[in-house]
């Protein structure tokens, strides 16, 4: 990728101008092969159903049928789909970060009997993924008499992205002196005073780091969710857009229409929150 | 809480009487406070299904779910004895080691090249971000529609190339449905594992690279004697945590080929899958998910040995 061999101090200036238009041209064609995948998902969600069985395949549709994205809400629950991701993201970052921050934010802090053993435990939850344990999980929610519920899929989410969140949110207290809580504590703010109103928000990167990667595993879970629920109204988008194609049917169209709609939102969540990520990951996960 | 709080801060500063037995416990509570939450969650939702595991593993389970009392090791055997087991851990092995290592080695170029400066540079990460973001399943149903034997793109590229005289049914070939899903795999892991790896490397402080360049050294002397080894805790945080999400890659798999044909395909986590719901076998699926918990222990042994190296940094 490198255009010279001179030693830097002796580089010129045009070299580097063709050093930055290589890397450009490297970066956009990366760009885009990161993005073909779903730019195919787009124009086939544009097709109409009957060009779907040509062979070979078309490369853009022959007619841009914008109605698909109309007719999907009406070809599946879409919107049930949707309410429901909503819901289990949502209520799941919510009980990881209820759950995670007090934790992190107590064994960052304080050296107390047990804190090795704690962290120790999370290190090792940390390990299992819902797929590993499925088959208990399952057996546990009928002993719970969970099953088909949003409180089992919740509790799930919640509980197997709580370790990462812990540590990244242990990595990023534990980088913030103490001092700046003491001098909040010497202008009399207690210590919830000192956690709110200095700490946290320094600990912003972290905490959004936490939250974009719980909501996202949650937004995208899809074993448990299709092992657990049955009942259509209870199925979030992983599991209920599938069913677009199946042995019976095959509507690619509006299975890809209906991705787009689940990806959109969450893409543009992503964008906004980029340079957060990279400062959440640097602070806590690597240092 | 809050004055237990500021004695105990005291008691670090000064040399404070002995606590008295009502302190001493409050003490000794007001971790759990703060931790309980945290306890009860990880307590209840995931060692309670690792019980419940290894009790299915030994249970005798009718195919309507019903438990028709202990089994013994009966369920081991009948797992040990499917001529598919085998095959299925090797190839969950491969599947793992193949998929981490290309990983890695593709986000080390990745993470570089989002981390220099060029025009565009954030359009590019943002692009580069999208299959984090899209969920694991939406894209692999997208490639396995462009796989299509019939309709997909990839075999209309192909064609027209003139690569290909014929359309190819890929996911019908077990090694070659193998080859495309891990692919996949290694896409949707670029995401994460190139910003982490981005991460570490602005972490790495700009005057060690102007002391290598007063020392001389080259590109390539610098990346492998400067760069790499500043960059071990990324990498290190990057691998196990790629391990763990690759060894559960369900999804991937479930949506492309089923792990079929037949199981020849399968990794563990769809094996497990299939003799629960589709054999109704729950107590030999306990079995496997026991085996497979098992090959997870052994990383996290691996993961230990990292994190105390990372405490030793600290």
């Amino acid at each position: 990728m490198t255009t010279r061999s001179a030693p830097e101090g002796t580089l010129s200036r045009a070299p580097r101008r063709t050093r930055k238009i290589i890397l450009a041209g490297v970066g956009w064609l990366v760009a885009l092969a990161f993005l073909v995948p779903y730019l195919q998902m787009f124009f086939t969600a544009l097709k109409p159903e009957r060009e779907l069985t040509k062979s070979p395949g078309t490369y853009l549709p022959s007619h841009w049928t914008w109605s698909n994205f109309v007719d999907v809400w009406s070809a599946a629950p879409v919107w049930t789909y949707l309410r429901v991701s909503l819901t289990v993201a949502a209520a799941a970052t919510l009980v990881t970060l209820a759950c995670a921050l007090p934790a992190a934010y107590y064994t960052a802090r304080n050296r107390f009997r047990g804190r090795g053993a704690f962290l120790l435990l999370v290190l090792v939850t940390q390990m299992f993924a819902p797929t590993a344990l499925v088959i208990g999980i399952y057996r546990e929610m009928v002993a719970l008499n969970l099953t088909d519920t949003l409180m089992s899929l919740i509790l799930v989410n919640a509980a197997f992205n709580l370790p990462f969140c812990i540590w990244i949110l242990h990595g990023y207290f534990s980088s913030i002196p103490k001092e700046l809580e003491e001098a909040a504590f010497l202008d009399g703010a207690g210590r919830m005073g000192a956690l709110t109103r200095v700490t946290l928000p320094i600990s912003m990167p972290g905490v959004v780091t936490a939250i974009v990667y719980t909501f996202i595993a949650a937004w995208n879970e899809y074993i448990v969710a299709l092992t657990v629920t049955a009942s259509p109204d209870r199925r979030p988008l992983t599991v209920g857009i599938p069913s677009f194609v199946t042995q019976y049917q095959a509507h690619w169209q509006y299975l890809f229409a209906a991705s787009l709609i689940a990806i959109i939102p969450v893409v543009i969540l992503f964008i906004f929150v980029e340079r957060y990520l990279i400062g959440g990951l640097t602070a806590g996960s690597i240092k | 809480m809050q004055d237990l709080k500021a004695k105990e801060r005291g008691a670090v500063t000064s040399p404070a009487p002995r606590p008295s037995l009502a302190q001493r416990i409050g003490r000794a509570l007001t971790p759990l406070l703060w931790l309980g939450p945290a306890l009860v969650l990880i307590t209840v939702v995931v060692l309670w299904p690792v019980i419940e595991m290894v009790r299915t593993s030994l249970q005798k389970i009718s195919s309507s779910g019903v438990t028709l009392g202990y089994r013994g090791g009966g369920n081991y055997t009948d797992l040990f004895g499917e001529d598919d087991l085998i095959p299925v851990v090797l190839r969950t092995l491969l599947w793992v080691g193949g998929i981490v290592i290309v990983t890695m080695v593709l986000s080390l170029a990745l993470g570089q090249l989002l981390n220099a400066r060029f025009p565009g540079r954030r359009v590019v990460r943002w692009a580069v971000i999208v299959p984090w973001a899209a969920s694991v399943l939406m894209t692999a149903l997208i490639w396995k529609w462009m796989l299509d034997n019939y309709s997909g793109i990839v075999n209309r590229v192909l064609l027209d190339l003139h690569l290909i005289d014929k359309p190819v049914n890929w996911l019908a070939h077990p090694t070659q449905a193998m080859f495309w899903m891990m692919w996949v795999a290694v896409f949707v892991s670029l995401p994460f594992t190139s910003f982490v790896i981005l991460a570490g490397l602005q972490t790495i402080p700009g005057d060690v690279y102007e002391a290598a360049r007063v020392d001389g050294a080259g590109h390539v002397r610098t990346y492998f004697g400067i760069t790499l080894p500043l960059l071990r805790p990324a990498i290190l945080i990057a691998s196990i945590i790629n391990v763990i999400n690759v060894f559960n890659s369900f999804p991937i798999i479930w949506a492309m080929t089923g792990g079929g044909p037949g199981h020849k395909t399968d990794t563990t986590t769809t094996y497990m899958y299939k003799l629960a719901f589709y054999d109704q076998n729950v107590g030999e699926s306990g079995a496997m998910a026991v085996v497979n918990f098992i090959l997870i222990l052994v990383m996290v042994l691996l993961y230990l040995r990292a994190a105390r190296w990372r405490e030793e940094v600290r």
